[in-house]
């Protein structure tokens, strides 16, 4: 499954990316951050503390438990700091 | 309902003028607007950073929402995003009702929505350092008080 995956704020820059294609497998967000981190050393740093990473799923908030069955796009960034 | 995310410099007098200026019945019109505030050390500028299609989406939830819970005549959401100085605008809201009550209620509704539910991350940029803006737990918590069971 191809995916378009975002990354905001300060995850975007441990990242060093705001934007990737991936093809996965994964079947929860969880599992997707599990691959991520495999990957490479810099999404080990972005996600070592899950208590703060928010994630929409075609740009709906979802959880990290959500389901990523026909996710077009997924975006992980902290919590939103609007207003 | 207007509802605008926008780079450029708003005119917060000129906007409420507008809007009032639209509404028919309302007898009670609350604005707010949030300002760039200066930091210890003090402030170069901020970088507020979104997510173009989730912020339209969120805020477009959230409004819908508020014109459910109260009686509104009108309401409208301006949000900047990019490069700002001190003592700039960085948002405005406004709500218009029969009575003041609703009014109120929905701006603070909006705020408290916009601020932990919208994707806007906001960088402080100091004259040592640049740091993000941590959400706080308070504004999470503000958020309960709206929850419905």
């Amino acid at each position: 499954m191809i995916v378009q995956v975002l990354y905001f704020s300060w995850v975007r820059e441990k990242v060093g990316l705001s934007k990737e294609t991936i093809d996965t497998e994964a079947k929860t967000v969880s599992d997707l951050i599990m691959e991520l981190c495999i990957k490479d050393e810099c999404y080990k740093l972005a996600f070592s503390n899950l208590d703060v990473i928010r994630v929409a799923l075609d740009q709906e908030l979802a959880d990290q438990n959500s389901s990523m069955e026909a996710v077009k796009e997924v975006a992980f960034f902290p919590p939103m700091t609007g207003g | 309902m207007k509802i605008v995310v926008q780079l450029e410099a708003f005119d917060p007098g000129e906007e409420l003028d507008n809007f009032k200026g639209q509404l028919k019945s309302s007898g009670a019109l609350v604005s707010f607007s949030g300002i760039v505030r200066d930091i210890p050390g003090g402030l170069n500028r901020i970088e507020i950073e979104h997510y173009p299609i989730m912020t339209e989406k969120a805020i477009n939830k959230i409004c819908s929402e508020a014109c459910l819970r109260w009686e509104l005549e009108d309401l409208m959401v301006i949000h900047r995003f990019g490069s700002l100085k001190k003592g700039e605008l960085i948002m405005m809201v406004a709500t218009a009702a029969n009575h003041r009550t609703d009014a109120f209620e929905a701006a603070e509704f909006l705020m408290d929505y916009l601020k932990s539910r919208a994707p806007f991350w906001k960088k402080e940029i100091g004259s040592a350092k640049a740091s993000w803006v941590v959400s706080k737990a308070v504004d999470e918590k503000a958020l309960s008080r709206w929850e419905t069971s």
